[in-house]
């Protein structure tokens, strides 16, 4: 448990987190390599079953990253993305998973910052709670 | 459509427990339109059992198929050479659908996933209300198109009851009273003498009273 290093994936949308990543990239800002991004080209593409496979594939967090509150590309596909995280941390309670392995945040293209910031706190809350009762099974 | 909604994880696992080997199954028709049971639904349960299952230290192999229809023989005769080593089936499909694979699968346990609720229609994305009974004896001509039988709580079938305060029902303020419906409608369409036409009571031999109910059709029946 101590060397326990959790895998989280993050679904971050091309408008926004995925360029708040690069962001902070250029700005040399660290963030943990737990994190593995994989671009959408919206939040609100991201569906239930690419959360549940996640989980299902061995990831111990996941986290959906859209745009400001109404600043999405494509009208509203942030305020979806929130349903839908929602809707899916429901689900995982159902399944006997923590809720709280599944996480909706909001990132601007231009916050590198926050990125990195958001990355370091989802990666240290997903080490306090324990690798996934799914990977331990399975391993 | 049919409409319908998944079952608890809890009671579903509880029915598919003691098999290695499960065929899970979709339906192309009304389930997929009020998402409930269509292909996406399909895999979006077998991760979830699949999830839990790994959970309880257990495992289980889900084959997923989607028919197009569930109700009709025709399609679920193309199962036949499919369904080998699959201990169960667990279908995705409305009540009708269960009980056809049911009755063609004599030697598989069939289960259900979903509960099935009523025949209505979608409001908005999403939201979908009930609309018909299947009372046998459609109405609506009378009642300017709008159900006294799904839409009263009563199913009054000669004007409102006490308990319609300002349009709504007293069950609930969220619930619409379908007689103040009625007359709103009547009125628009000039048509409130209507009102005052009394409907007799009603047979209900047509609408299951009178036990389960078929349709033939000599010129299309073999």
């Amino acid at each position: 448990m101590e060397n326990f290093e959790p895998v989280i994936v993050a679904f971050c949308c091309h408008y926004c987190a995925y360029t708040a990543a690069d962001m902070a990239g250029s700005q040399r800002l660290p963030y943990p390599s737990n994190v593995k991004i994989i671009r959408v080209p919206c939040s609100g593409k991201v569906d239930a079953l690419h959360i549940t496979k996640a989980f299902e594939k061995g990831a111990d967090g996941v986290y959906v990253a859209g745009c400001l509150d109404g600043d999405c590309h494509f009208k509203n596909g942030n305020d979806k993305a929130a349903k839908l995280v929602t809707y899916v941390q429901n689900y995982l309670e159902e399944i006997g998973l923590e809720p709280e392995r599944l996480e909706m945040v909001r990132i601007s293209a231009g916050m590198g910052d926050r990125f990195a910031l958001i990355a370091t706190e989802i990666t240290e809350k997903i080490r306090k709670l324990g690798p996934s009762p799914i990977k331990t099974v399975a391993a | 459509m049919i409409t319908a909604e998944r079952k608890p994880l809890e009671e579903i696992i509880e029915y598919i427990k003691p098999y290695k080997r499960i065929l899970l199954l979709g339906c192309n028709e009304c389930v997929t339109v009020c998402a409930a049971g269509g292909r996406k639904e399909v895999g979006l349960l077998a991760s979830g059992l699949q999830l839990a299952m790994l959970k309880s230290g257990s495992s289980i192999e889900i084959r997923e198929h989607t028919l197009e229809r569930q109700c009709d023989p025709e399609y679920v005769e193309e199962l036949v050479p499919m369904i080998g080593s699959e201990e169960a089936i667990l279908s995705m499909a409305c009540g009708c659908g269960v009980q056809q694979l049911a009755t063609r699968f004599k030697d598989k346990p069939v289960f259900p996933a979903l509960n099935t609720k009523f025949m209505g229609g979608s409001l908005s994305q999403g939201v979908w209300d009930e609309r018909c009974k299947g009372c046998g004896d459609c109405l609506l001509g009378l009642t300017g198109g709008i159900c006294p039988i799904a839409k009263c709580a009563k199913q009054l079938m000669n004007g409102p009851c006490g308990g319609s305060t300002d349009g709504k029902c007293e069950i609930s303020d969220d619930v619409e009273c379908a007689w103040q419906l009625i007359w709103n409608r009547l009125k628009a369409l000039g048509q409130e003498d209507r009102f005052l036409d009394i409907m007799p009571a009603k047979d209900w031999r047509s609408g299951g009273g009178g036990g389960p109910r078929k349709i033939i059709r000599e010129d299309l029946a073999e």
